[in-house]
């Protein structure tokens, strides 16, 4: 345990091209640090202690509160009034769905490293079965008929169907990209799906890489398990949590509104992201876009709706901002009624209609409100805790904290960093602004300031960085302790920047981002027909010609090593007129099926255009010479890196 | 197996094409009443009355390629987008909305999930819940860009492409493609694929049929076997030519159409139907749709026609006055004509589908909605 502390500090400061006064400060305070901590264990395969509860359901008679723990793969059940602790019930890897039939018999648990869900019998609180679905499940729900059971899927882009009573997968419907969360319509007619991802757009820009971001709601037909209809969400590329008022009048989603099409120049010019939420149903007609930030205090990040009983107010987490927003209905409603459209940049809205922001722990997510309506639950993923809010009040009553370790480690403390929005410009943004739950966010920026519209960047997986330096697209940062602490202080926060502890755990947190499974490789390890041939052209030294391929042109040359980099940068034809430079840094190709679009600026949309439209010169590794059927090849085998 | 299979196949249908007329066809849309054999003729097949769709109200353009019902709604795959029939409106979607080509040659139903797939000359497109995402051979692992033919199996999306064949794995979102270097395919031109979840037909233009075993992975060959391309030595020899434009698989029987007279194969026979010896308006086939192992309809360049196992009916303008025409031809080769007021729009017939007892008729010259009419 001390070792692995002790580790990453070392990394940190040896990688780095830090001064050495403060390599040395970092050190001392790191030291401290490393004896404080305990009790976590990282990548290899154990399980964080943390609880870190997510999502929250009250069973039907209120009698019993199931608490889903990422952190600790639990299913946690607590008495419903006192919320003393009942049971842990053990489910598969970082759970991070959770859906309880309308009889409250039955709990179902997503499972997302799995790509299982697991049923809890709630009588004998035990898993009674395991059924597989599709990559990465998350959100997940139950038709009231009992016939089918909906699964969205997050990384195959859709929903299972699944026979609710064995489990047999009937059917994938398609979802939007980054398929996450499931919500019923009141009359259970109806199910909603929202997208953490953006869907693929035509590029608006001449040069290929600029397009406005789109996302959708999806409408399932739960009698017939079809896709009834989309709700096309402009602008948007994130969205969340949705809930129903209990008339089924008004459906609420909770999003990210990126402002990635025009120069991030500094926070103070202009906020990053708008935090938004789009009401729709038949209260409002036509979906209205209303913003929950104020002029100098942002809502960063709404994730969980929940609406009262009564429908006089809607309640939304605020994750970044470690706040819920308390909304009046009526008003609300009124200002939508006479602000159709979007109201995403009118900062000054949100007056109308919030009524109060209530402070609770780091990285609120899930809630649950009892049935009268009275309390207001929110779990803290971050604290490990869940704040009780007096729903008439708005007052935090209690903090209820979940058994979990007591010391606060490197690992904890520098998750909170990355998620929180404390240290930006009115706390406009976190980490997790763009690097949704740690990963990409399938945008491109217009970031740094170095002239607008150069150096297009386009967001890249966080996962397994150890070993990929240097970082940003030309290869400008030289480690994780520059990317994240002197650029960003710099650039994004002008604010309250990082003290040095804080920097090395943040740091420390990214680089110890586990990886998620890879969904094409074969369990036993083994490569498939398809793989072994496209292995076969990515190491090949000569072309179909019989003519050598110099060694900087064949995939494996730059695409070295395990992690598929060779940590230098090459020009491969692919560069822009807008870029600053035309040497790009080989990224790294792990899990790199994921992280559509592709080249540094997001050119490609998928990664077959990188070589059948952007690389005429075969400057991209020679690949021209490659029929259809080969270039499929070498694509199904670039997937399992 | 094969064989055994095809013998099990005969004794359950009674020999039907080659010994006796069918004891007893089965209610179908858009096919014939029961017990033809004891019927006249012109009693036993179908009478429509046709109502004919073109730009004047509401298609986007009057070459239609393809027709594809789902319950109340029908696509029509036209030359210039795509068209969908609903409540009695006609509403188009274009490259601008996302469809891969304005020229829409084929068109599947996702009947599990309701998404309509439609192959063009530029890709194949999803359409979803009114989104369409659009596949092409620069973006995917799509074969190429000319999708003549699409069909879903339940699991995958298979195309038939002017270079090959590909499937979509619907859950893996993994490709495979099917051409020369791993099938029996002489040339590449696949023109019509007919897939169930037991057995995959590709159509290939100038190389027979393809049939591939979903279980095994195997691929078998028919070929015409004179080799001539001009004429057939002796009947029912085999798959009666190469350049095969349209296969339909229904009730373990193939149904086969050449530019050269059509094919049917029960497994272990081949009948072929060719304008001198069969009701055929022309050997000139675009399309073929079985309805079930007797029963089938062929689209041709000289009109629509209806086969029931016994008899034939014809459909269309008259090709000497463009007036409504209908013809019957019993198993005698009597030609008998009915007196009718309505034919589809055009008799070059490149699209056939049915909804309950219509049938909706793709033209070069409009689509064409067939409501059937009983005495």
């Amino acid at each position: 345990m001390r070792r692995f502390l002790q580790r990453p500090v070392i990394e940190a400061i040896s990688a780095g091209v830090l001064a050495a006064s403060i390599a040395a400060a970092m050190i001392t305070i790191c030291s401290e640090r490393v004896v404080q901590a305990t009790a976590t264990k990282a990548r290899s395969g154990e399980v964080l202690a943390y609880a870190s509860p997510l999502e929250m359901v009250f069973s039907p008679d209120g009698a019993r509160l199931y608490v889903l723990c990422q952190g600790s793969d639990e299913v946690r059940v607590l008495n419903g009034a006192t919320y003393k602790p009942i049971k842990k019930i053990a489910v598969g890897r970082v759970p991070r769905g959770m859906s309880l039939s309308s009889d409250g018999r039955r709990l179902l648990v997503t499972n997302t490293w799995d790509d299982t869900v697991s049923v809890i019998d709630t009588r004998t609180l035990a898993v009674t079965a395991t059924w597989a679905v599709g990559a990465e499940p998350s959100g997940v729900v139950q038709d009231n008929a009992g016939k089918f059971v909906f699964v969205a899927n997050r990384i195959s882009n859709d929903v299972a169907v699944l026979d609710a009573a064995t489990g047999a997968e009937q059917k994938r419907l398609a979802a939007g990209r980054g398929a996450s969360y499931i919500t019923a319509s009141p009359d259970g007619t109806r199910l909603y799906v929202s997208h953490i991802y953006p869907n693929p757009t035509r590029a608006s820009t001449a040069l290929g890489n600029r397009a406005v971001p789109e996302s959708e709601i999806t409408v399932i037909d739960a009698a017939r398990a079809t896709i009834a209809d989309r709700i096309h969400l402009k602008d948007i590329a994130h969205g969340f949590h949705i809930a129903f008022s209990r008339d089924g009048r008004l459906g609420v989603l909770a999003q990210l509104h990126p402002k990635n099409l025009v120069p991030l120049a500094h926070l103070e010019h202009s906020g990053a992201f708008a935090d938004t939420l789009m009401l729709f149903g038949a209260d409002v007609g036509n979906p209205v876009e209303v913003p929950l930030d104020e002029l100098e205090r942002y809502a960063t990040r709404p994730f969980a709706v929940a609406i009262s009983p009564d429908k006089s107010r809607i309640f939304v987490t605020c994750e970044g901002a470690e706040f819920v927003t308390v909304i009046d209905v009526l008003k609300l409603l009124q200002f939508a009624r006479a602000h159709p459209g979007s109201s995403a940049r009118d900062l000054s809205a949100s007056a109308n209609y919030v009524i109060t922001r209530v402070e609770v722990g780091h990285d609120p997510r899930g809630m649950a409100m009892t049935r009268d309506g009275s309390k207001l639950l929110v779990a803290n993923r971050l604290d490990d805790s869940i704040s009780v809010i007096d729903a008439r009040t708005n007052q935090v009553i209690r903090t209820v904290q979940l058994e979990s370790p007591k010391t606060i480690t490197v690992l904890r403390h520098g998750e909170q960093a990355f998620y929180t929005s404390r240290y930006s410009f009115q706390r406009q943004i976190g980490c997790a602004n763009c690097h949704i739950d740690s990963t990409f966010d399938g945008l491109t920026w217009d970031l740094e300031p170095d002239g607008f519209g150069r150096d297009i960047v386009d967001n890249r997986l966080l996962e397994d960085l150890d070993g990929t330096e240097p970082f940003k697209w030309n290869g400008g940062n030289p480690n994780l302790p520059t990317e994240c602490g002197p650029r960003t202080e710099k650039y994004f926060w002008r604010s309250e920047n990082y003290d040095d502890l804080t920097l090395t755990d943040l740091v420390v947190y990214v680089r110890h981002l586990p990886l998620r499974p890879n969904r094409w490789r074969q369990a036993d390890g083994s490569l498939t027909p398809a793989q072994e041939r496209g292995k076969v052209l990515f190491d090949r030294p000569i072309d179909k010609f019989g003519k050598p391929i110099a060694e900087a042109n064949r995939c494996g040359y730059c695409h070295s090593g395990p992690k598929g980099t060779s940590q230098k940068s090459f020009d491969v034809g692919t560069g822009k007129a807008t870029d600053n430079s035309g040497l790009l840094d080989t990224p790294q190709l792990i899990n790199v099926g994921l992280t559509v679009p592709y080249l540094h600026d997001g050119t490609a949309k998928t990664l077959e255009e990188i070589w059948t439209v952007y690389n005429p010169q075969d400057k991209h590794g020679r690949t021209n010479d490659l029929t259809k059927d080969e270039l499929n090849d070498l694509i199904e085998y670039l997937r399992t890196r | 197996m094969k064989k055994l299979f095809a013998i099990a196949l005969l004794v359950a249908a009674g020999s039907l094409l080659h010994a006796a007329p069918p004891a007893k066809a089965a209610a179908h849309p858009a096919g014939a009443k029961a017990d033809v054999s004891k019927m006249r003729a012109v009693d036993a097949v179908p009478y429509f009355r046709f109502e004919n769709f073109t730009t004047a109200n509401g298609l986007p353009d009057n070459h239609v390629f393809s027709v594809l019902v789902d319950r109340d709604r029908v696509w029509a795959g036209t030359e210039n987008g795509l068209a969908v029939y609903e409540n009695g409106a006609w509403k188009t979607y274009t490259t601008a909305d996302g469809l891969a080509h304005r020229a829409v040659l084929s068109l599947a139903l996702d009947k599990k999930t309701g998404d309509v797939w439609a192959g063009t000359m530029g890709g194949l497109s999803r359409v979803s819940g009114g989104r369409i995402d659009s596949f092409t051979q620069l973006n995917s692992g799509l074969s190429n860009d000319v999708v003549y033919g699409v069909a879903v199996d339940g699991e995958s999306v298979w195309t038939a492409t002017a270079a090959g064949a590909s499937r979509l794995d619907l859950k893996t979102d993994r490709w495979t493609l099917y051409n020369e270097r791993n099938t029996p395919m002489n040339e590449i031109w696949v023109y019509s694929v007919s897939a169930t979840p037991t057995k995959v037909y590709l159509a290939v233009w100038g190389s027979g049929l393809l049939e591939y075993d979903q279980k095994t992975g195997r691929w078998d060959k028919y070929d015409d076997p004179d080799g001539e391309t001009e004429m057939v030595l002796f009947k029912d020899q085999g798959l009666i030519h190469e350049i095969v434009t349209s296969v339909s698989y229904v009730d373990n029987i193939l149904w086969a159409a050449t530019y050269f007279g059509d094919s049917r194969y029960d497994g272990r026979y081949w009948h072929n139907f060719l304008t001198k010896d069969s009701g055929l308006p022309s050997n000139f086939t675009n399309v073929v749709k079985g309805l079930d192992a007797n029963r089938a309809w062929f689209g041709t360049d000289k009109g629509l026609a209806y086969y029931d196992g016994t008899n034939w009916a014809v459909y269309r303008p008259s090709m000497k006055d463009g007036k409504p025409e209908m013809t019957v031809r019993d198993a005698q080769g009597n030609i008998n004509p009915v007196q009718v007021t309505s034919a589809p729009a055009h008799n070059y017939v490149l699209g056939i589908d049915f909804q309950g007892e219509d049938i909706w008729v793709a033209t070069a010259k409009g689509l064409s909605h067939g409501i059937r009419q009983h005495p």
